[in-house]
């Protein structure tokens, strides 16, 4: 690596510094956009006490999932969890703490923790369960509660394509959180499908800019659907 | 007789307008975009972050990376966007959607809204549904008006944990159309055959019944 030149050849050097009790953002909506070759790089490192800050936690043999699988995680930060036995197993289990936030105030968090802000205030959440012990205060006649910001020790992202530099560009709906996540982390790691040289992507069109981007390395996907419904 | 489910959503789709942008959420409210009126255009929102949802795809179609919020493969329309999460909860939460529409297993006189958590049952999470019920103004809960047991489910108080307070004026049922103001719910119309001392006996919160309660139309 030299300048701004942010790609490695290896998920080892991509998740090097990795360890215990780590905090990892990570994108992905079900099982569309994750970065698949983190997360079975992770799995074969076995780190464990991993706190995960991502919408949801895979499936039983597949994305985050795995980790389960390996019971690497402490504690998921998540909107929507449990399509997995493994996952409610350790759950009910006590082994797994889960922290349910709301889907909007979740992508929030870690956009917030990526631009300096270190709390807001959203009216979601507000008289339900999410908004016990949270600051509340009054705006224009309606009630907000106090939303802190997240950050990751690694952020884990999936794109599409890539400059050397590190400028992303998402595909489809596979984009989802990967944007705030990719902001959010003190060494963010982002897989792509295709690595292209500096120049070779418009500009405007850059979704995750370079500078957001500390290592970058190609992948090959499986790209596993979770819902296959065709129409009839 | 008690409305159908795709009764319910073709009653939901006369709320629609000519250039509306809507959120519909998982079960009855997804059956609502086969109803939209010939000749009107509405985009429909996924919170993953699509504007602009089209049908299921063809086997030709079929593209791992093009999902809804229910993470089934879809297709967009022409003159479709796509964004990341937080882009699309802005658009949520900012108040940009004109109509959400979704499913509840309670709403009360005060507008409550209990969708999510049964204590007891394992708990999946809240996924965007009070991002949507806290950010719009526009909400049609769509839900039978009593449970199997006949227990109702138009409260006094909402029993379960909520998923919104206070944001809920508009409920579709299999048996009326009712809104909710000023702390009572309020009879507007009733489902094709269904008597109005059926819907006052399935509904346990304060009722305001006019005295003449119209057959809901399609």
């Amino acid at each position: 690596m030299s300048g701004f030149d942010k790609v490695v050849n290896t998920y080892a050097e991509a998740l090097d510094g990795l360890q215990d009790g780590m905090t990892i953002i990570a994108g992905g909506f079900g099982l569309c956009g994750i970065p698949e070759g983190c997360i079975a790089r992770i799995r074969e490192m076995g780190v464990r006490d991993l706190t995960i800050i991502s919408n949801n936690c895979g499936v039983d043999d597949f994305g985050l999932g795995l980790l389960l699988e390996g019971r690497q995680i402490k504690k998921m930060v998540s909107s929507y969890v449990g399509e997995n036995a493994i996952f409610e197993q350790q759950f009910l289990d006590g082994e797994l703490e889960v922290e349910l936030t709301p889907q909007g105030t979740l992508a929030e968090k870690m956009r917030a923790g990526g631009a300096g802000i270190p709390a807001f205030y959203t009216a979601t959440g507000y008289g339900t369960p999410v908004g016990e012990g949270k600051e509340v205060r009054e705006f224009n006649g309606r009630n907000y509660i106090l939303e802190e910001a997240v950050t990751g020790d690694f952020a884990i992202v999936k794109g599409w394509k890539a400059d050397r530099y590190g400028n992303v560009i998402y595909r489809h709906t596979a984009q989802n959180f990967n944007p705030m996540a990719a902001t959010a982390g003190r060494i963010t790691v982002v897989e792509v499908e295709e690595i292209v040289e500096p120049g070779k992507l418009e500009p405007g069109t850059i979704h995750t800019p370079g500078i957001y981007v500390n290592r970058l390395i190609q992948g090959e996907f499986e790209k596993r659907i979770e819902q296959r419904t065709l129409t009839e | 007789m008690a409305l159908s489910r795709q009764q319910m959503a073709m009653r939901v789709a006369r709320e629609l307008r000519d250039g509306y942008y809507v959120n519909l959420g998982i079960g009855i409210p997804t059956l609502v975009a086969n109803y939209v009126p010939e000749g009107m255009e509405v985009m429909l929102q996924s919170e993953n972050g699509l504007l602009g949802m089209g049908p299921f795809p063809t086997e030709e179609q079929l593209d791992a990376d093009m999902i809804n919020a229910g993470k089934q493969t879809v297709t967009a329309i022409t003159g479709a966007s796509i964004f990341s999460s937080a882009e699309s909860f802005a658009m949520i939460r900012g108040g940009h959607v004109d109509l959400t529409v979704l499913g509840a297993f309670e709403v009360d006189v005060q507008g409550n809204i209990a969708s999510w958590m049964i204590p007891g049952k394992l708990v999946k999470g809240m996924g965007g549904a009070m991002d949507l019920v806290a950010g719009a103004d526009n909400i049609i809960v769509t839900m039978t008006h009593a449970s199997k047991s006949g227990a109702s489910k138009l409260l006094p108080e909402c029993t379960l944990p909520l998923t919104g307070a206070g944001c809920i004026h508009k409920v579709v049922t299999d048996l009326a159309y009712v809104e909710i103001n000023d702390g009572k719910f309020w009879l507007k119309e009733r489902a094709p055959g269904v008597s109005v001392d059926e819907i006052v006996s399935k509904t346990a919160g304060e009722m305001v019944v006019p005295e003449v309660v119209g057959e809901m139309g399609f």
